[in-house]
Formats: structure tokens, C-alpha cells, sequence
């Protein structure tokens, strides 16, 4: 069995796209916080993506991916009735939510959309959630009508200030649990580095920061350890212990380390796709 | 009849030479290692049994395969039957023959090893699964079988498609049980497919016993993990009347050593999961990625460490070396496996313990230092320990390492399941007799219920599950 692509949208072009799957039986089960695994076709790699939203009713599952590699390029040249060959999940744990009075929810780039899903837990859990999301310039900010329609505060920063603050998240933050002390949780959905600096601007206050780690894996179901990170000190598995973890216990320096291992694969599998795409074989 | 002639053993004559690809041919392709016996070879090799009154071999045979049955059918040159005799009581013939510790199962058992060779029973079964499945598998079982579901009003889960749950729904397919298998990953097969590599068990096999098992009713399910994707409460609310779980034994070890999550340093169920499952061994043909060592150390003793090890040398590795902290001896792995090994020029280091994993200022694996080892005193069960020789270490360069040094449960489905009983070290606390969780007609078996084992206990346990749900059910 296939999994259809019902919806199909170019958030920025050529760089940024969002899918709509169908996939009743992950839809039913999926919570903020997990992901799935997909593979594009027999070819293909298995890739892990945040779930950005889901409609149980619908039996669809909402997914917005960076096109970064030969897979991503591949998932993006596909249009809206095109078929995915393995769509497997929700994987991973889901969301802790808790009863705050507020929590902040950044995003940075396409961890918007990622962030997106679990901003609406919180909500759904009665929480008041102010969302900080930032991109380089005001186009390339990704959900804001979305968050906009049930987040009661939206701030927005850009590196070169074309919309809201002139910036980074983390200055919307610092600014912010300086003036507010009712925050019980920060949640970072990001590039690495943004998450290391959101948990670097909240240790000084104490605040629970909760990041969602994007390490590479294979199979997601906790029987290979590619996605493994040091948090407190210890080994775990983003795919069955994360991909949530406490923001100030990660060690964020390997985890990037750990990202780049298979830099010179990527980079000739794109070639070779793009040869491939030329000769018109895809 | 071939086998009413009386024999002695001294008549029985060596055993039958198994033909293989040179050693210095295979180390550099994924073709199977074995290549298996002619007719002719099996026929020789079939008239060595002795046919005795009481078969010991069969009683080594953890799912009871009439194995002089089956051998004497082969003498009457009548495949199918020899066919049809192992299948009564074995879901994966041709898996069996391929990956069974046979040495110390049947032929460990056989009459004829006591003072000679004991007859290839492996070898033999895998000549009757592939003669068999070499003429449409398919057709052969449903002409032979009412492949009509009598049994409509029943219905079986298995959750995982491994060995275990493979058996279990071989078995209650064959008596007319609707049988279901949710599979997480994108291909059925298990440990199978993601494990056990393409030259010790090319993929078609395990492809066309899936297919006659589908041909037999089975409906396989991909991408469905059990815990996540769908409940054992989901499947006893669907109406399911016996929901078998066999998810293997899961998370891999890792050392605790300094080092352990350097670029480099590997899991085997990663590398072997890239390579087999991902064919990345055909990259950039196939997306999978995987790294590309030159100087490759596996740690580990066991067949696990064995595949890894012949994987990096078929993947183009310049020198492999297995270290591990005992001898060669007390490894675990097979010989069979063992001696292919070294035959395609893989170094064993025994008696050296894993000290640490040293890396560049990219963070990239360039050394491990291990710790010289020596046997110590015999110990209350008379085995000698490794116990370290104080300040002798070595430092191995490498640039890349593979761990392989077993597994822990796999959290996903036990988390999910909160009720069911675990024994003390965390796997599903089953009934030995018939399977049975702590759970009604919920059954367990293989690697979640035993730790790592092999795959043809894991189908003993799928067995005895499957005759126990086919008792309640029918």
C-alpha cells in the first residue's frame, strides 16, 4: 500500500514544501512531538520527519520538509495524487504536556512547522502559549497564519528585521522571561545552533527547555542507535527515548558533529540524482 | 526403497563437501557464500544417514523436523514429499538450512559424528527448500494444501514478520486461520532481511518464503509498528482471537567506553541495517548511505560480529580485525562462520578487552586502545576468565569500529503495553509450554522473550505458540 499525496504547497519555492498524507491509521495515533519515517520509493532512504499536524477525521497527516539532499529534492518533485512508497508511524515519544500557565514555543525555520504541532498541544491542554518564530527574512517565515489562529501572542524576529524585531529568537525570549514570570516551559524546535542559544538564554532563569532533536537515523524504532546523542552525561536514542530532551542537558557540540557524518554521501547522491534527473530517468 | 539396506556407519563414507565461491573471490562480491549441493551431491550425501530406529537428530531440532523422513525421501528422489515432510513441521526451510547452528542442533545429535562426520542435514534441507521453491513455490503449496480459509470466523495477529511470527503464521495459515502480520519496517522478514547479510542468505529466499506464505493467506502489513502505529488493546478491540508478539530483542549494546559516539564508531545492527536492508552496498544506486571504513574493528565474538566484519571486507575495507576479550575458542559465533571469516583474511584479536575509542579534532575515529588480556585461574565452573595483564595495552588505528555486543528489550511496544509481565531483565515473561503472556491468548516468542538467541529457536517458540493458539482456536 502506497500513501497518496492528497495536497501539495511550495512554502518557498524550490526550498520549503509542505505535504498532506494520506495515512489514517498514523493520523489516529499521532501526538505532538512525533514523527514518521519515509521512504520515497524501493530506491529510497528512510528519513525522519516531524509531524506538523494532523486531522484523525480526515486520516491525513500534515508534513513540511527543507530540501536539503537527493531524498528531500525527490519528495519535492512531487506533486499533489503522487504516491509515497512507506509512510511508517507516529514514531517517538510524544510531547509532555503539562499544565503551565504559560509556555514559549520557539521556532526557527522549518522547525516552525514542527513546533506548530506541539504549540497546539499546549493550547489544546489549556495553556497560554506565546510563539517566538524567526527566519532570515519575512518570506521565508513558514505557519504564522497558523499559529496566529489560536496562539493569543505571535512574535515574529528576522536576521535583517523586514517584519517584527531586527534579530534573533533568543533576543524575544530573553526579553521576555525577563518581564514574565509565569513561564513554565520553553520549547525550542530549530537549526541546532538555535536551539543550543534558546537553552544558553534560558539556564540563567531556570525555565524547563525542552528541544527536539533532528539526528540522523535509519530505522526509528530503536535498533540501531545513528540517532544516538549524550544528554546528562548518558547515551540515548532520539527515535525511542527523544526526540525530546532537556534543553540544558544535551551536548549539542556533538550533535552536530554526529549530523555532518555522512556529508560526502549526501553530496554525491545529490550528483548522481541530478545526473539521473538530467538524463530524464525521474 | 533406498533406505531399507542395512548400514554401519563405517559404510557410510565422508561427508559431502559443500561447493562455495574461493575465498578470495567472494571477500570481494555479496553473492552467497555456499552455493549448495547438485542432485547428484544430495543423493550421495542422503544415503550416509543410517535411517536409525530412534533418531537422536530429530531430537535436536528445536521445531522436530522428521529429519530422516525427509532424508529418505530424498533418497527416493521424490523432492516434493522431502518438501512437504520438512514443511509439516519447519515455515522456512530455506532459511533453516542457511543460518541454523546445525552443529549443535541435528547434526550435533547425529549417530554417525560420534566416531565420523555426521550426516549434512543443513545442507540437505536447503537443497530440498531450493529444488522446491526453484519450481513455483506458489502453486506447490496450494495444490497441496486446501489454501481456502475454512476457518472464517477466526482471526490471529503477529506483530513483527521475523522468524517467530513467520512460523507462527506459516503454521495457522496451513489450518485455515486468517493470520495478520504487522511489520514495522518497510519489508517483511526481520532479522532476515536487516541482519543477516545477502552472501550468508540472499534476500530472494527470504522474499519467496514470504510470498508462499502469502499465497497461503497471510496478509503482511508494512510500516505498522506495534506499540505506536497500532496496540495489542487495538487488536483485542478489533476482535482479534490470539495476537502473537515476536519484535525481536531491539536495542543494540553499546560499551560505556570513552569515544563510543565518535564519527566512525557504529552499532553492527546499524551498518548491518544500512548495507542489508538499505543496500547500501549498491550507494548511489540506493539512497542508504553508509560509511566506508578502510581500517575496520568489529567488537564482538558472536555471528553478529562474523557478518559485520565480512561486510567491511566486502565493502572494500582494507584490513578488518575482530577484537574480543576471551579466546578464539570461547567465541559464540559458528565456526562455520569463523573459519569463512578468517578464510577471507579477516584478523581475529582474542584475549584483547575495548579501552577506549580515540578521535581527531573533528570528532572523527582514528584508534582504539584496547587491553591485553590472559587466561587467569580456572573458576568455580573451571573456566578460565579473561582477567587483564596490568599496563599492557595497544593501540589499533581504525577509522571505523562496529560494536557488536548484543541487544537490550526494545522499549516501544513493552512501554505501550504497561500491563504485560517482564522477567528481571526485561523481556516478555512467557509460559515455556505454550507462549502465553501474562495476558490471555496473547502470545510471545524468540528474541523478546529470550534475549538474543537464533533464529531457529525463535521459530521453536513461534511453533509452540502456534500449535497452542491453533488448539484453542479450532
Amino acid at each position: 500500500m502506497a500513501y497518496k499525496i492528497l495536497q501539495k504547497q511550495e512554502l518557498i519555492p524550490g526550498q520549503t514544501s509542505l505535504v498532506v498524507i494520506d495515512a489514517p491509521q498514523i493520523a489516529r495515533k499521532a501526538k505532538p512531538g512525533n514523527f514518521v519515517i519515509l521512504r520515497i520509493d524501493e530506491h529510497g532512504e528512510r528519513v525522519p520527519l516531524t509531524i506538523a499536524d494532523k486531522d484523525p477525521e480526515a486520516g491525513t497527516i500534515t508534513i513540511v520538509f527543507l530540501v536539503v539532499g537527493k531524498s528531500s529534492a525527490q519528495l519535492n518533485a512531487l506533486k499533489q495524487g503522487d504516491e509515497i512508497l512507506d509512510v511508517c508511524g507516529p514514531l517517538g515519544k510524544a510531547t509532555h504536556i503539562e499544565k503551565q500557565d504559560t509556555v514559549i514555543c520557539v521556532g526557527g525555520g522549518t522547525g516552525i512547522a514542527a513546533m506548530h504541532h506541539i504549540a497546539k498541544g499546549h493550547h489544546e491542554a489549556g495553556n497560554h502559549v506565546v510563539a517566538i518564530i524567526g527566519a532570515r527574512t519575512e518570506n521565508l517565515l513558514l505557519f504564522q497564519c497558523e499559529l496566529d489562529g489560536f496562539c493569543p501572542e505571535v512574535l515574529v524576529a528576522t536576521d535583517d528585521g523586514s517584519v517584527g524585531h531586527k534579530g534573533f529568537v533568543t533576543d524575544l525570549l530573553k526579553k521576555r522571561l525577563e518581564e514574565d514570570k509565569s513561564v513554565g516551559e520553553v520549547v525550542a524546535v530549530g537549526p541546532v545552533p538555535m536551539m543550543e542559544a534558546v537553552a544558553k538564554v534560558t539556564k540563567p532563569f531556570g525555565v524547563k527547555t525542552t528541544v527536539s532533536l533532528n539526528s540522523i537515523m535509519v530505522d526509528g524504532i530503536g535498533m540501531c542507535g545513528a540517532c544516538r546523542c549524550t544528554v546528562g552525561g548518558e547515551t540515548k536514542f532520539a527515535c525511542v527515548d527523544g526526540p525530546e530532551f532537556d534543553g540544558q542537558e544535551v551536548d549539542f557540540s556533538e550533535l552536530k558533529t554526529r549530523l555532518w557524518q555522512f556529508r560526502n554521501q549526501e553530496q554525491e547522491s545529490m550528483e548522481h540524482y541530478k545526473k539521473e534527473c538530467c538524463c530524464g530517468k525521474h | 526403497m533406498g533406505n531399507t539396506k542395512p548400514r554401519s556407519p563405517k559404510d557410510a563414507g565422508p561427508r559431502t563437501p559443500m561447493p562455495e565461491q574461493p575465498a578470495d573471490v567472494r571477500a570481494g562480491n555479496f553473492k552467497e557464500v555456499a552455493l549448495g549441493y547438485s542432485v547428484e551431491q544430495a543423493l550421495i550425501e542422503a544415503e550416509r544417514c543410517l535411517q536409525c530406529k530412534k533418531p537422536l537428530c530429530q531430537k535436536g531440532c528445536p521445531v522436530g523436523i522428521d529429519i530422516k523422513g525427509f532424508i529418505s525421501k530424498i533418497c527416493e528422489k521424490d523432492m516434493d514429499g522431502a518438501y512437504a515432510v520438512i514443511r509439516e513441521s519447519n515455515s522456512l526451510p530455506a532459511v533453516c538450512g542457511r543460518v541454523c547452528p546445525q552443529e549443535t542442533q541435528c547434526e550435533g545429535n547425529c549417530i554417525l559424528g560420534k566416531k565420523y562426520e555426521p550426516v549434512a542435514i543443513g545442507r540437505l534441507e536447503r537443497f530440498v527448500a531450493d529444488t522446491f521453491m526453484a519450481k513455483n513455490a506458489c502453486e506447490s503449496i496450494t495444490g497441496t494444501q486446501e489454501c481456502s480459509m475454512t476457518q472464517e470466523g477466526r482471526k490471529v495477529a503477529c506483530i513483527g514478520a521475523g522468524p517467530s511470527s513467520l512460523t507462527v503464521a506459516g503454521y495457522l495459515a496451513s489450518k485455515g486461520i486468517p493470520v495478520t502480520v504487522f511489520e514495522a519496517l518497510h519489508e517483511p522478514g526481520g532479522v532476515l532481511i536487516y541482519g543477516i547479510p545477502e552472501f550468508r542468505l540472499p534476500k530472494s529466499i527470504v522474499a519467496n518464503e514470504v510470498a508462499a506464505m502469502k499465497e497461503l493467506g497471510v496478509e503482511i502489513k508494512v510500516n505498522w509498528v506495534g506499540g505506536k502505529t497500532v496496540t495489542i488493546q487495538d487488536l483485542q478491540d478489533q476482535g482479534y482471537d490470539a495476537i502473537f508478539i515476536g519484535v525481536g530483542a531491539g536495542l543494540p549494546r553499546f560499551l560505556n567506553i570513552p569515544g563510543e559516539n565518535l564519527v566512525g564508531v557504529f552499532s553492527a545492527n546499524e551498518y548491518l541495517t544500512r548495507v542489508n536492508l538499505g543496500r547500501a552496498y549498491d550507494f548511489p544506486d540506493y539512497d542508504t548511505p553508509t560509511y566506508m571504513g578502510k581500517n575496520v574493528v568489529v567488537l564482538g565474538g558472536g555471528n553478529v560480529a562474523m557478518d559485520a566484519a565480512r561486510t567491511a571486507k566486502r565493502m572494500g575495507a582494507d584490513s578488518v580485525s575482530i577484537v574480543y576479550r576471551r579466546t578464539q575458542d570461547a567465541m559464540p559465533a559458528r565456526l562455520e562462520e569463523l573459519h569463512h571469516a578468517i578464510a577471507e583474511g579477516i584478523e581475529i584479536k582474542a584475549l584483547c578487552g575495548p579501552l577506549a575509542f580515540n578521535g581527531d579534532d573533528k570528532g572523527n575515529l582514528v584508534s582504539m586502545k584496547v587491553q591485553k588480556m590472559c587466561l587467569g585461574e580456572p573458576d568455580e565452573s573451571g573456566r578460565r576468565s579473561p582477567v587483564c595483564i596490568e599496563g599492557e595495552t595497544e593501540t589499533v588505528p581504525c577509522d571505523m569500529a562496529v560494536i557488536a555486543v548484543g541487544t537490550r528489550p526494545n522499549p516501544i511496544l513493552l512501554e505501550a503495553t504497561p500491563d504485560m509481565e517482564l522477567n528481571k531483565w526485561g523481556y516478555i515473561k512467557a509460559d515455556p509450554e505454550t507462549g502465553e503472556t501474562s495476558i490471555p491468548n496473547v502470545f510471545a516468542g524468540g528474541d523478546i522473550v529470550t534475549g538474543a538467541a537464533t533464529v531457529i529457536s525463535a521459530m521453536g517458540a513461534g511453533r509452540k505458540a502456534a500449535m497452542e493458539i491453533a488448539k484453542r482456536l479450532l
